[in-house]
């Protein structure tokens, strides 16, 4: 429970602190922290508007994908304490459940009948899919070298004894901010920023989405992006006692969101023809932890 | 004679314009734009002469900085051999005296409507009916963008047809902006009134446009600018030339996501713009140029500011320009995209900025200068690759160039004189065209009067005329997603073209 709702909180502040960032990075002030969330409250008083050509599918999509990811966070612990689901291979749960939300998302594009939606569907899927061996080669290498297979055993038990460890920490670090920042298509996939529907993926999906649903997609990127940092905060936190544990959690979300916040100050976008190759480049670095854990477990004799 | 050749801005009786038969008359230009990439059709129109229609060509020559013209008289039944087969630079000339009077041009490929002017011949066909490039693929998509622009700028409508990614054709499709300014120019008789309505056929080159527009007036009116009234004009373009190569440069940035640059020359592009508003009170200059005067003189004052901003803006333009033509992930984004090669922009007949970009020496200043551009001998800077990355270059050179190029005219600059003279009344039966490179390229202004020295024809080509078809066929072959970044590299105006 402790993890939920810490992801909840951080979740308020994340997109601040990435926007602040930003504004700074280029020599601006820049909007408070709690401006996302204020458009978000914002966006919740209003109600949304459907246009005729669009079916249920349209209206029930955002729901879902909404609770999609408020699944997602239950299943992750918090150090040693378990999330509120927790059983073997829910990992595979989480990544699952978050992939429904997606597809409920992607469908409800696709259900406006646009041109523009259907392309960034169609990119949105491709870019999903190739970001999915990513995910399960670090967490199924995770569990062959910690020998369990729920998430909080294999944190638990998952701590920085010796050198490898450490390469295999930073390694996953590496693949979980990428890995997130794909889902969340954010740079260098994605420009959350631009106006040109022509080079969106995410944002040219939720074109027709307003007033409330567009505030559940919205703090659904917020949670997104709290979840993923959870995920990170969990490779270093251990066995920890709380009032330890805690200030780190908070500081290791912190430090994540103005890293996504500098990554897309600093860098253009791809061409989005060079996403899918920069995608496959994060399995592969998941297989480098793959044999590294091989290496440790000596399975190279 | 076939023709008859005159200087940029030189006034000449209607009546030693040769009038040839039509046949002569398209065989003439079609033999000099084959002859030689020196000439180039800088503007072909037609206007109502009692019930017949006579067409001009202004073909400029650009070795000899001269421009032959020629004319030609037809009936609005006729149908004429298209010149266009030819020579594909002259499809938008013809497609618009199509338009306008219902002249059938044989053979010419499509005769597509360009703007739906208000006077077109055929009031059946608009907007709503317009012919698109069709596909028959199940394997192929369209993607219609517009006309309302995501960025809420100008109203155009563009479609692409897909595969996949991968655009295989682009449609434009302009005309939303047409307000019929050629017709009002003739309708308003005072001549204030004239140049506010010249100064808002586009809004970023309101200086180009005006320009021309006074430096066409004065040569009808036989007035010959006094040297610090073309003096300030150099200045006042290539200011300009500055101030929108820097906002482009920042959306160029903004396009592909560098948010470092796009703040950076954001923040530049303002002390430079607003230095027209110290200047004449209007950041877009609007006001500054005055057919025959000017009312607001050029001062030491002014000069020891603009030195003061420039000051500034020269370090930190340096500083960025090094970042963004060397950081991997832009190169990546800009360079082999939106590629025009020389000869395509020389067969669509590209102008200005794009066309230098292409390795296409087209550039007014070097070829036809007027004014205090002959003091300067200003030489074009080239690019080579003709992509995105050649034209965000060839704005950086630019700017330099411009910055350059004021600095020295300001060491030693020519002041007003108590009492200049004041500007006549136009000369009857004239005709003068006058040529003026704005920052997007050659802008042609021609006009005619009638026997009591009233205009009676006035024609208008922005650059963008010829370039929207430059943007058509870069993007072709390219990913969807890089048509916003080749569309702000070319920056063309929908005004402009839409008049």
């Amino acid at each position: 429970m402790l993890s939920f709702i810490l992801i909840i909180l951080v979740s308020f502040v994340f997109t601040g602190i990435v926007i602040r960032t930003k504004s700074l990075a280029s020599g601006r002030k820049g909007p408070g922290i709690f401006q996302p969330m204020k458009d978000i409250y914002r966006l919740f008083k209003k109600g949304a508007v459907y246009s005729d050509t669009t079916s249920i599918i349209f209206q029930i999509a955002p729901t879902i994908y909404f609770a999609s990811i408020i699944m997602a966070i239950l299943v992750l612990p918090f150090g040693h304490s378990k999330g509120v689901i927790s059983f073997s291979y829910d990992f595979v749960f989480f990544a699952y459940v978050l992939a429904m939300g997606k597809f409920f998302n992607i469908i409800s594009a696709l259900d406006t009948g646009s041109s523009f939606e259907g392309m960034g569907a169609s990119r949105e899927a491709l870019f999903s899919m190739l970001a999915e061996p990513a995910f399960f080669i670090l967490m199924g290498s995770l569990a062959l070298l910690t020998g369990y297979s729920s998430f909080q055993e294999i944190f638990m038990t998952f701590h920085f004894g010796s050198y490898t460890s450490y390469a295999i920490g930073a390694l996953a670090t590496f693949v979980l901010i990428l890995i997130c920042m794909v889902e969340n298509s954010r740079m260098p996939i994605d420009d959350p920023k631009t106006h040109l529907e022509l080079t969106m993926i995410h944002e040219v999906m939720i074109l027709d989405n307003s007033g409330f649903d567009l505030g559940l997609i919205l703090h659904g990127t917020n949670m997104k992006f709290a979840l993923y940092g959870a995920l990170i905060a969990n490779l270093f936190m251990g066995n920890l006692p709380l009032y330890y544990s805690i200030p780190l959690f908070i500081f290791i979300q912190s430090i994540f969101a103005i890293v996504v916040g500098l990554l897309e100050s600093f860098t253009a976008r791809f061409r989005m023809s060079h996403n899918a190759q920069f995608i496959l480049v994060l399995s592969s670095v998941s297989l480098l932890v793959f044999f590294s854990v091989l290496m440790v477990m000596g399975k190279f004799n | 004679m076939n023709y008859i050749e005159v200087n940029n801005n030189q006034r000449i009786h209607l009546s030693t314009i040769p009038i040839l038969e039509y046949d002569n008359f398209a065989d003439v230009i079609v033999n000099f734009l084959k002859s030689d990439i020196k000439y180039h059709c800088v503007n072909y129109f037609g206007y109502l002469e009692k019930e017949n229609i006579k067409l001009i060509c202004c073909i400029a020559d650009d070795s000899k900085h001269s421009i032959n013209v020629l004319s030609s008289i037809v009936k609005s039944s006729d149908k004429l051999q298209s010149i266009t087969p030819n020579h594909y630079a002259m499809h938008i000339f013809e497609r618009e005296i199509h338009e306008n009077f219902g002249i059938d041009f044989i053979e010419h490929p499509w005769l597509k409507p360009v703007r739906y002017s208000f006077n077109r011949a055929d009031k059946n066909s608009n907007i709503a009916n317009y012919p698109f490039y069709k596909i028959d693929s199940e394997e192929l998509h369209e993607v219609g963008v517009g006309p309302i622009h995501a960025g809420v700028i100008e109203p155009g409508h563009f479609r692409f047809i897909c595969n996949g990614e991968q655009i295989l054709h682009l449609e434009i499709q302009l005309g939303y902006q047409h307000r019929g300014i050629e017709q009002l120019i003739l309708e308003k008789k005072n001549l204030l009134q004239r140049t506010t309505i010249v100064e808002n056929i586009a809004g970023d080159t309101v200086v180009g446009h005006t320009v021309a527009f006074a430096q066409a007036m004065e040569s009808l009116c036989g007035f010959l600018p006094s040297e610090a009234l073309q003096f300030e004009r150099v200045l006042a373009l290539e200011h300009e030339r500055i101030a929108i190569h820097t906002g482009d440069l920042s959306a160029i940035c903004t396009d592909v996501a560098y948010q470092l640059g796009s703040s950076v020359f954001g923040r530049l592009r303002t002390p430079v713009i607003n230095y027209f508003q110290q200047w004449c009170g209007n950041r877009l200059a609007k006001g500054l140029i005055r057919v025959g005067k000017t009312n607001f003189q050029f001062s030491d004052n002014l000069a020891e500011k603009w030195l003061e901003v420039f000051n500034a803006y020269k370090p930190d333009f340096q500083e960025m320009c090094d970042e963004i033509f060397d950081l991997p992930s832009i190169l990546a984004r800009l360079e082999k995209t939106g590629t025009v090669s020389t000869e395509t922009a020389t067969k669509i007949g590209t102008v200005g900025m794009s066309a230098r970009a292409s390795n296409l020496n087209r550039d007014i200043r070097f070829s036809h200068p007027s004014g205090y551009y002959n003091k300067l001998n200003y030489m074009p800077i080239l690019g080579k690759s003709g992509d995105v990355h050649a034209r965000a270059k060839l704005r950086k050179d630019e700017i330099n160039t411009s910055i350059e190029l004021i600095t020295k005219m300001l060491a030693k600059y020519p002041k007003h004189n108590s009492n200049e003279p004041v500007i006549g009344v136009p000369v009857a039966d004239s005709f003068v065209i006058s040529l003026v490179e704005g920052w997007r390229g050659e802008i042609c202004h021609c006009a005619i009067t009638d026997d009591k020295g009233e205009l009676k024809m006035y024609k208008i080509k922005d650059p963008s005329l010829h370039n929207w078809l430059a943007l058509a066929l870069s993007v072709r072959n390219n990913e969807i997603s890089d048509f916003p970044i080749c569309n702000k590299s070319f920056n063309l105006s929908y005004c402009g073209h839409d008049l």
